[in-house]
């Protein structure tokens, strides 16, 4: 994509291309080409596992005695087609958390034998009552409608076909960007951030950068890929909440404020401390998220694959997760992309063998 | 097939106790297969041995849901917990049977509303008129299944533990009609499915299979005002594509449908919007392993009486033996 | 007492290090290689050449809070670690951050508030913890944004045979451990003290990966609810009856071999032991039951009366059956008296 002169990826165009791609949980084959022709320019070796992980690998100079894996998700909410009734209407389930007060009144894309588009309608104000008004639509009432004959329909559109609403990347004001699918995939783009800033600083452990699957489903992409890659270190990427009107401020982080990084029982306390170490030296500002428990994240099945992990998480800034319209600052995807980088040529020997002094 | 299915599904084999009905299978199968063995949880693991480097591990889970007896109290009444997912409704007034044979019936306390209708409401009566009597025959941690026999109604059969027994039953014909295994077979007779897939997960992990396919049961959208679902009694065994424990491989699930294309097996494809199988733990082990389901479809999951299609059931077999012939090329 | 000392040390989920401490402290004479984990388990290693792998896993955190951000007044606003009734939260002591300065979780005054606040609970945003801090910068001079707070609570005894304190759950499991690790079994016997339990079991299996055991024996501190006004059926255990054996939890079905010989030596050496009435709830054993090709579990309890609370309760009675049992049946799988 959208290299620029030799080696090099242009983050913002990598982001729009990932997003506007489909790869909807289990359904990841085709935004995971992408990244790996992505990738490609700018790491030693890119593979895609047995699961569909795109697991690209830079090596250190360390001669692979040690391993940090970086760990971004690629797949996306969706819907996926369960019955085709006989007017050509399609029924539907979310595959990951959907909320169905997003799905109303949307473009939509099936992706059939071909991409169709179709529309997630609203029975208009004038035939509802006052009291209809006021309650949110089930999806197990709602249908995509394509246009299209019944006949038509069976054609191209089976049940098991995935649906993603349709959206272009949109640029707003200063930098920042909205799209669907930034919840993950803007994290894929500071994978793609961290492994270009590799190339201008020496480090010692190998990296492994895998944009996972299934995330929004079962961490099942990250659980088996930390099986197979046996790294030392694992961090997960991945959205936190963004500041936004109607949730408290103590629960979001600011946006354009740079990463949020995370401590408490799913995250190492010395990757903790070393991440905020390396923040200050390199001045990137940064938010703290205090998280009792589980993550939500990869972070949460990397820890305890095979005999633990050591694991950490970093976090964009990110408002209205789980809509098409999600919203961050492209400063903050570039700040942790140099976080992570910086970090990782900070990392050796003997801090691996610190981690597991308790 | 059906003096087969009648055995199967009829034995006692709750989670956690499957004794009686793995010994069956034992005997079942003995005379076809190379190996046999069982492991920490129980699970019967049979090695098929064929052609081809490859390991194919076939799942069908031998556990059945039932009650565990938690109190006895001074009139002879027993108190229960479910072991696996168990509605009160389809409880109430039903028998269980214990492995000992000890029958009980299900009563419930007296309700304001039916709504309020909840399983710690529910109690079994085997018809003992005090402790003593009742800590003779039954005692604490005990499990008792459903009693309901076989019924055969012709096309459509009908019995209790339907779900997974079936799909035994399937395994069991398969591995006696299979010619050319194209690899080196794991057919395993999963343990404690219903309580979260921890016969498969463990045994997948033992085996370390190229591919897994688990045979269950899976919902119908066929009967009156039913939920929204694509699938029908009598239009063939299904090739599913997800459900709440996994989204299916892609690559599994389209060699799936080419077998059965090519060799004239009608088939339905099948998303399953809640409700888990053994494929979804054989999939997340170790580093991933590719994975799918065969499903019969299945009326009245989880009652006394899941129903199921004979012709559904037969096509199953031939479409699991066809799978077993076929290499998977990934 | 070991079970004072364990009872009282700091150790919320993710959090534990006070409570390795008190163990590495307590057990140096007699444990002479010792692991750990990138979680933090801590696993007391005593080899035998003969013998089958035994690992024994008795969970160090309890339920505590986490400091999540500061109020401009300098109340500190806190998030829940593990399973804590809101309604425990009110009007207690507890005590915040490494070092374990004082902090209240107070109420508004009853005389401000209308009758029909009082039958409603207040949600974990209407609470917080008061360090006496005059600002938000005053507080931040004394507590950090992920500080761990636990419940101030002393340990006692109410009899001779009844105590009271915090976190029996599990700190009574990791003294009956504690106290085993101190003699000698011909069994190649790992003790395991492990992380993270009450947050999701997250410890117990990359423990037993590393282990790789035959069969393990989990210690707990379990629910016993044999009060009014519930009915017998509910009690789940009762307060003197000896040690719970559980047949099956929500994580773990207990190995019947390993069930029926505890009752049999239960049975021999008159010690009193009851089944756990209950079937929620999951434990370490569902997640070292499920480790590689699986491994046969039981788990052994101590009823504890209002755990997950700042006051359990439990009889050192049962205490010390409970580790009579383990120790008999230790014995009996060094002599090959139990065999799968």
């Amino acid at each position: 994509m959208r290299t620029r002169g030799g080696h090099s990826l242009d983050s913002r165009d990598f982001l729009k291309t990932m997003v506007q791609a489909t790869g909807v949980s289990g359904h990841e084959a085709p935004v995971a080409a992408l990244i790996k022709e992505a990738f490609l320019a700018i790491a030693d070796d890119v593979r895609i596992d047995v699961m569909g992980n795109v697991v690209a690998q830079k090596k250190g100079e360390g001669e692979g005695d040690i391993s940090v894996m970086l760990a971004a998700h690629m797949d996306e909410i969706g819907l996926m087609v369960t019955k085709i009734d006989e007017r050509g209407f399609l029924k539907f389930i979310a595959i990951g958390g959907i909320d169905q007060r997003t799905l109303v009144a949307q473009e939509v894309r099936v992706h059939g034998k071909k991409d169709l588009i179709g529309i997630i309608g609203m029975k208009p104000p004038h035939l509802m009552s006052p009291e209809e008004t006021q309650t949110a639509v089930k999806m197990q009432d709602m249908v995509i409608d394509l246009g299209l004959s019944a006949e038509e329909v069976q054609q191209f559109v089976s049940i098991g076909d995935v649906v993603t609403i349709n959206r272009q990347f949109i640029s707003l004001a200063g930098d920042f960007v909205a799209a669907k699918a930034m919840d993950d995939r803007a994290a894929v783009a500071v994978l793609g951030e961290c492994l270009q800033e590799l190339k201008r600083i020496r480090h010692h452990a190998d990296v492994y950068a895998v944009a996972t699957v299934q995330e929004e489903v079962s961490l099942g992409g990250a659980l088996v890929s930390t099986y197979r890659l046996r790294p030392h270190i694992g961090i997960a990427i991945d959205v936190c909440h963004g500041d936004m009107p109607g949730v408290p401020e103590q629960d979001t982080a600011p946006l354009g404020k740079g990463p949020n990084i995370a401590l408490g029982a799913n995250i190492h306390p010395k990757l903790y401390e070393r991440l905020v170490e390396v923040a200050k030296e390199q001045n990137i500002p940064f938010t703290l998220d205090p998280i009792p428990a589980a993550s939500g994240t990869d972070a949460w099945a990397m820890q305890v694959t095979r005999a633990g992990v050591p694991t950490a998480l970093v976090s964009l800034p990110l408002r209205y997760m789980h809509t098409s319209v999600e919203t961050l600052s492209m400063s903050d995807v570039k700040a942790t992309g140099r976080l992570l980088a910086y970090f990782i040529a900070s990392v050796d020997k003997s801090f691996v063998e610190g981690l597991l002094c308790y | 097939m059906k003096e087969l299915i009648k055995k199967v599904v009829e034995a006692y084999g709750p989670a956690g106790n499957e004794g009686r009905i793995r010994e069956l299978v034992q005997n079942e199968i003995a005379p076809f297969v190379d190996e046999m063995r069982v492991d920490a949880l129980g699970n019967l693991i049979a090695l098929k041995r064929g052609s081809g480097s490859k390991k194919l591990m076939l799942a069908a889970h031998m556990d059945e849901i039932g009650v565990m007896v938690t109190h006895i109290d001074k009139h002879g009444f027993l108190r229960f917990y479910p072991v696996g997912g168990l509605s009160p409704l389809t409880l109430l007034g039903n028998r269980v049977v214990f492995e000992n044979g000890t029958i009980g019936v299900i009563g419930a306390e007296k309700l304001e509303a039916q709504k309020d209708l909840t399983l710690n409401k529910l109690f079994i009566d085997i018809g003992a008129t005090c402790k003593e009597e009742a800590a003779a025959k039954v005692g604490l941690g005990d499990v008792a299944a459903m009693a309901r026999e076989f019924a055969d109604l012709g096309q459509r059969i009908i019995a209790k533990a339907m779900d997974d027994r079936i799909a035994c039953a399937i395994l069991i014909e398969a591995l006696r009609a299979v010619k050319q295994p194209a690899y080196d077979i794991y057919a395993v007779f999963t343990t404690q499915e219903e309580v979260g897939l921890r016969g498969a997960r463990v045994a997948a992990y033992g085996i370390t299979p190229d591919l897994g396919i688990a045979v269950d049961v899976t919902r119908t959208g066929d009967t009156p005002e039913s939920a929204i679902m694509d699938v029908s009694l009598g239009k063939g065994p299904t090739v599913k594509i997800r459900d709440s424990s996994l989204i299916c491989t892609p690559a599994v699930r389209r060699f799936m449908e080419e077998v059965a294309a090519k060799n004239g097996i009608q088939y339905q494809l099948e998303v399953l919007e809640a409700g888990g199988t053994d494929a979804g733990a054989i999939q997340l082990t170790k580093g991933g392993i590719p994975a799918g389901v065969m499903s019969i479809p299945c009326r009245y999951i989880h009652t006394a009486s899941e129903m199921v299609d004979y012709e559904d059931v037969l096509n199953g077999v031939k479409l699991l033996t066809h799978i077993m012939e076929t290499e998977y090329m990934g | 007492m070991l079970l004072k000392k364990l009872s009282e040390a700091f150790g919320p989920s993710g959090c534990e290090g006070d409570v390795r401490n008190v163990l590495l402290e307590e057990l140096s004479p007699y444990v002479s290689e010792w692991r750990r984990d990138a979680l933090g388990n801590l696993i007391a290693v005593k080899s035998h050449a003969t013998g089958p792998r035994v690992m024994l896993a008795a969970h160090m955190d309890e339920c505590g809070l986490m400091v999540s951000s500061f109020d401009r007044s300098g109340l500190l606003r806190f998030r829940k670690v593990g399973g804590l009734d809101d309604r425990v939260l009110i009007s207690k002591h507890v005590l915040v951050g490494p070092k374990k300065i004082n902090g209240i979780i107070g109420a508004k005054a009853i005389h401000l508030q209308k009758p029909e606040e009082r039958s409603q609970v207040i949600p974990l945003s209407g609470l917080y913890i008061d360090i006496g801090a005059k600002s938000k910068e005053d507080a931040e001079k004394l507590v950090k944004i992920g500080d761990y707070a636990v419940f101030a609570t002393e340990f006692k005894h109410l009899s001779e045979t009844v105590v009271t304190g915090k976190s029996f759950d599990d700190r009574a499991g990791c003294a009956i451990l504690a106290e085993i690790l101190k003699e000698d079994f011909a069994v190649d016997l790992f003790g395991a003290f492990t992380v993270q339990e009450e947050i999701g079991l997250r410890g117990a299996g990359v423990a037993a990966y590393g282990i790789d055991p035959d069969l393990a024996i989990v210690l707990e501190g379990t629910t016993c609810n044999d009060l009014p006004p519930s009915k017998e059926h509910g009690y789940c255990t009762t307060l003197g009856g000896g040690p719970a054996i559980t047949v099956m939890d929500a994580s773990v079905i207990c190995d019947k071999g390993m069930i029926a010989e505890l009752l049999r030596l239960a049975k021999e050496h008159h010690i009193p032991i009851q089944f756990k009435r209950s079937i929620t709830g999951g434990s370490d054993g569902g997640r070292i039951n499920q480790t590689k090709a699986g491994v046969p579990v039981v788990v052994i309890s101590v009823p504890c009366r209002y755990i997950h609370s700042p006051v359990s309760m439990l009889s050192l009675c049962d205490y010390n059956h409970t580790l009579q049992l383990v120790k008999l049946f230790l014995k009996s799988i060094a002599e090959g008296g139990f065999t799968r």
